[in-house]
């Protein structure tokens, strides 16, 4: 019996598939997330619109608060650490937490490396705004990719960027003869055999979620019609005026993103989503994507 | 023949793809119109709550319980064999209940628990089988008509058969080994 292999990691992801990952705070929070039909929760202390607001340094959440909602739950609970931050990761693991993600929502550790994730049983998602980015974070051993969008604006322009950007490297990957692909895997600054890899498969090695800025039902099913696998949402439920129907309709619209008649029934009536930030007035260093390489 | 496979959430695409590769044409089912002339429905791997709860509110539960009634052949992996059981232990969650079978939901533990093992089935004869637990269920007890073809070596049920229904704990489709959907395919269809 083995356990903590590839094949279990990557598996778990791909079992979250076409389902909705929602940031809780609280076990009430987790309950209700599990309710509305979330595949797992992300533990945290703020969601990332209070973590912006706030400012300072944003660390690991509390082991004590991130356990009760272990125990309030039977899906996966997944909780976050800084970039580099591999003590925080080794905590987590401890405690039995299912899935870390090393996340630039959190303030970095380490401005230079990314955690060494093979040396983990328990599996990592990290985030990516193009293809070079995804294919550095999966050769560290991450088991689940994301794309960084901009956390906690409520403004999904960020993830749709960074997954069109993402789907269309991989598009082109595809159209290279194989002596082109070394050069590729350069200019990228990805390990060669992941380049292959990706030029074969025609996707990611591993599940691809969307996360970052999503806020409404049309927001999760655009990100899915563009290729996401699943979708995280952060603030988009808790920040908005009714949490319970957001959550609802967001997972109704991970799976029925194909189909517009249930996306209007769904959209219908939720109350006011969460308040949105136009990108452009949060200066560059405040841009959370921007942590991490 | 075509074969359903559930598609709400989880892992439908990894069925469709050893279905497609052995030839078999298969379709995703999210909604009752997609059930129809279909001669087997695949419930794949995913979250048993999410499943359960898209069931009951996209209406699928009742017309897979009449299909399945009417004999249509159904193979569910991990959360698809909880949603098969008639009891699930601690939980009042939404399933079908086809299977005279107790679940028991996250029964090895947590993710780092997560486990492959060489598996002995012998109905797929005597080459162990790789199989992958994720947060994996077992079988606590079974009723009369419900044959075990496999457990662990402390004897949990991880994978049992009753008439056209078929259940198991791990997952066929992460692996490349083609045997337990080719068993399903002809000996519950």
């Amino acid at each position: 019996m083995e356990k903590g292999t590839w094949t279990v990691k990557k598996g778990l992801a791909e079992m979250l598939k076409g389902g909705v990952i929602m940031d809780v705070t609280s076990p009430e929070e987790a309950r209700i997330a599990e309710e509305a039909g979330a595949v797992a929760v992300m533990a945290l202390e703020r969601v990332p619109a209070d973590i912006r607001a706030a400012g300072g340094v944003a660390r690991m959440a509390d082991p004590a608060l991130i356990l009760r909602i272990m125990d309030a739950v039977t899906i996966p609970v997944m909780a976050k650490v800084r970039i580099g931050h591999f003590v925080e990761a080794q905590i987590l693991e401890q405690i039995g937490v299912d899935y870390i993600d090393e996340s630039e929502v959190l303030t970095p550790a380490d401005e230079q490396h990314h955690i060494d994730k093979h040396q983990f049983k328990v599996p990592f998602v990290c985030g990516a705004r193009n293809l070079g980015e995804a294919l550095r974070r999966i050769a560290e051993g991450a088991a689940m990719i994301r794309t960084k969008g901009e956390p906690g604006t409520g403004n999904v322009v960020e993830a749709v960027r960074h997954m069109r950007l993402m789907m269309a490297e991989i598009r082109r990957l595809q159209s290279m003869r194989r002596d082109e692909l070394m050069a590729a895997a350069k200019e990228m600054g990805a390990p060669y055999e992941l380049v292959v890899q990706v030029a074969e498969l025609g996707r990611l090695p591993v599940v691809n979620f969307a996360a970052g800025g999503i806020a409404t039902p049309a927001d999760a099913a655009l990100m899915m019609q563009l290729g996401a696998d699943g979708i995280f949402v952060g603030s988009g439920i808790f920040k908005s005026e009714n949490p319970r129907a957001y959550a609802r309709a967001i997972v109704a619209a991970t799976t029925y993103y194909n189909d517009p008649a249930v996306l209007a029934e769904v959209s219908k009536e939720l109350g006011r989503a969460m308040p949105g930030l136009e990108i452009a007035t949060i200066a560059r260093e405040q841009r959370m994507q921007e942590r991490g390489w | 023949m075509v074969v359903g496979v559930l598609a709400l959430q989880g892992a439908f695409r990894e069925h469709q793809q050893v279905l497609e590769a052995m030839g078999v044409k298969t379709r995703q089912v999210r909604k009752p119109e997609e059930l129809e002339g279909i001669s087997a429905l695949i419930i794949p791997g995913g979250e048993s709550t999410a499943i359960g709860k898209l069931l009951v509110d996209y209406g699928l539960m009742e017309p897979i319980r009449e299909m399945a009634a009417g004999g249509l052949p159904i193979f569910g992996t991990c959360a698809g064999l909880i949603l098969l059981a008639k009891e699930i232990t601690g939980s009042p969650q939404p399933r079908l209940g086809l299977m005279d079978i107790r679940a028991e939901r996250n029964a090895f533990g947590r993710q780092v628990e997560s486990f492959e093992v060489d598996l002995e089935v012998p109905a797929l004869g005597e080459k162990p089988l790789r199989a992958v637990f994720i947060r994996a269920p077992y079988i606590s007890a079974v009723g009369p008509g419900v044959e075990v073809l496999a457990s662990l070596g402390d004897g949990k049920i991880v994978m049992a058969r009753q008439g056209r229904y078929l259940a198991c704990a791990f997952h066929p489709e992460l692996t490349e080994d083609r045997r337990v959907h080719r068993y399903f395919l002809e000996h519950c269809s």
